[in-house]
């Protein structure tokens, strides 16, 4: 077989759909529990903590902080190494995997606690993925 | 499970380590298995149970012409073979069975008779994989930057977990990589993920290993010095590494351990050698600060100050780990051998008077664990 590998796509499940309809209109949406309260991510049909299955789908504020990361230095279909895979702390609670972008790819250039904010990159006709860039790269 | 009621009466490994390209998975499994039965002197037919992992126990037990009463398909990652040993135990007690054979064999760098990987699915397919990951080195790894930046760990002291361990190694005719590695060597290998290294990066080799259990009123039968489970632990996180709850701690590793730890009746102050799977250099960092063997952010000290290194006061991964002695994918298995040869008084870099032995696995990306602590004496 020749010719480049396709980059790894996500297959939605009719319970994570609202959040890559989210993503693909440029939102992050997360769950929230109507009984408790409880901010929910990766999506589910109930709530972990109290067991409620009343959620609603909400639109995150987008911010966050970088937890940890690693830099991949090797190629992967889609990439370019080096590049980032963080987990970055939401401001509303749950943590998500994503990679820091529209900075340089170093240590130097991305710090633990550093401010971020989501932006989107289109991946297929259907589906794009939520992406987090340092909120100084804005300016 | 009252301390010491079931015991190891058989162990060995797969003929060779390293690379295999002349056998399948399968045929792995049931080399380490016929090595174990000649070990405790036994014939397939003396076995009443089978658990295994990455392979069907219907296939072992079939190829290997065994008709169980009890059996364990636990496939939890690396360490199901701690909790086979575990389940085992239970079972013996139990009497569901009276004799049970734990194989492990995997054509882990050769891939030969080994199902394709899947990429898995579940909610990690969606939520990690898209963002560019290749495999454990881009996720096992990715706790690591917050607990260094948390306890102000550096990276030659991550790259000293990897040079002690190759020291163990040195000793060890059967480990892959002997050659003594500097900290310097470790920073100026390849670079994988940073801040990992290729030398922070277990081996991917091929090979197998295999134990039988059975009640410890049995132990006079057998040929080989016997050695008893003391206590165990199991626990489950998260399968996804992003998920976990603290990316300075294993929540699986303190719940498992403490279960061991409490069922054995022993602190890790009893404990005479330590195994700590090491899919990576930061794992023996959270091990032993989960197990209780450091507080809080000392484990990185510990080892630089030579503590696990031959001669220290408390001997880890002395048959190399899976930084340098082998790791075939789930290597779970030869941490439990390593501790039955250096309780036995058989193994390669001998620790003098070794008598309590724990063998903490990880499966997953600390998505899994299993403690098993062993000693050579009834209690």
């Amino acid at each position: 077989m020749t010719g480049e590998r396709r980059r790894f796509l996500p297959q939605p499940t009719p319970e994570t759909q609202p959040f890559w309809d989210g993503a693909k209109q440029g939102e992050l949406r997360l769950q929230r529990c109507q009984e408790c309260a409880n901010v929910i991510f990766p999506p589910r049909s109930f709530c972990p903590r109290c067991t409620g299955r009343k959620l609603s789908w909400f639109r995150a504020s987008g911010r966050g902080t970088v937890y940890s990361y690693v830099i991949h230095h090797r190629p992967v279909p889609g990439f370019t190494p080096p590049y980032s895979i963080a987990v970055v702390q939401l401001e509303e609670g749950p943590r998500m995997m994503t990679n820091i972008v529209n900075c340089p790819q170093t240590p130097e250039a991305i710090e633990l606690d550093m401010p971020v904010e989501v932006v989107f990159t289109r991946i297929s006709e259907e589906l794009s993925l939520p992406l987090f860039q340092p909120v100084a790269a804005r300016r | 499970m009252k301390p010491g009621s079931v015991a190891i009466v058989g162990a060995a490994e797969t003929t060779e380590l390293g690379e295999i390209p002349h056998m399948s998975q399968l045929e792995l499994h049931c080399d380490a298995a016929l090595n174990a039965l000649a070990d405790a002197g036994l014939q397939p037919s003396d076995i009443d149970g089978l658990a295994t992992a990455g392979e069907s126990p219907v296939a072992v037990a079939h190829l290997l012409g065994i008709t169980p009463t009890y059996v364990d398909s636990t496939s939890v990652g690396g360490c199901s073979f701690m909790l086979h040993v575990r389940h085992a135990a239970a079972a013996i007690c139990e009497e569901l069975c009276t004799t049970v054979l734990v194989t492990h064999g995997e054509s882990g760098r050769s891939q030969v008779g080994r199902a394709p990987f899947q990429g898995g699915g579940g909610l990690g397919a969606q939520f990690e994989l898209p963002f560019g990951i290749l495999g454990p080195p881009t996720l096992f790894t990715l706790p690591a930057l917050r607990y260094m930046k948390t306890y102000g760990v550096t990276e030659e002291q991550l790259a000293m977990v990897a040079v002690v361990q190759r020291e163990w190694a040195a000793k060890n005719p059967r480990a892959s990589c002997r050659d003594p590695i500097s900290v310097q060597d470790v920073l100026d290998s390849r670079m994988i993920a940073y801040p990992f290294r290729k030398l922070m990066c277990c081996l991917i080799t091929d090979g197998g290993g295999a134990l039988i259990l059975t009640r410890a009123e049995r132990v006079r039968e057998f040929p080989r010095k016997p050695v008893y489970l003391l206590g165990s632990g199991e626990s489950v996180e998260s399968p996804m590494v992003s998920q976990m709850e603290d990316f300075t701690t294993s929540k699986a590793f303190r719940v498992s351990a403490r279960m061991a730890f409490d069922e054995a009746g022993v602190e890790p102050s009893d404990v005479d050698h330590l195994m700590i799977y090491d899919a990576f250099a930061h794992l023996p960092l959270y091990g032993l600060e989960d197990l209780g063997f450091c507080g809080r952010g000392e484990a990185a000290r510990f080892i630089w100050e030579r503590h696990t290194a031959p001669s220290g006061k408390l001997p880890l991964n002395t048959n190399g780990g899976g930084l340098s002695y082998m790791h075939s994918g789930m290597y779970g298995m030869y941490a439990l051998q390593e501790s039955v040869r250096q309780l036995r008084g058989t193994a390669a870099a001998q620790v003098p008077e070794a008598r309590i032995s724990v063998a903490h696995g990880v499966g997953g990306m600390f998505a899994s664990s299993g403690t098993i602590i062993l000693g050579n004496e009834a209690p």
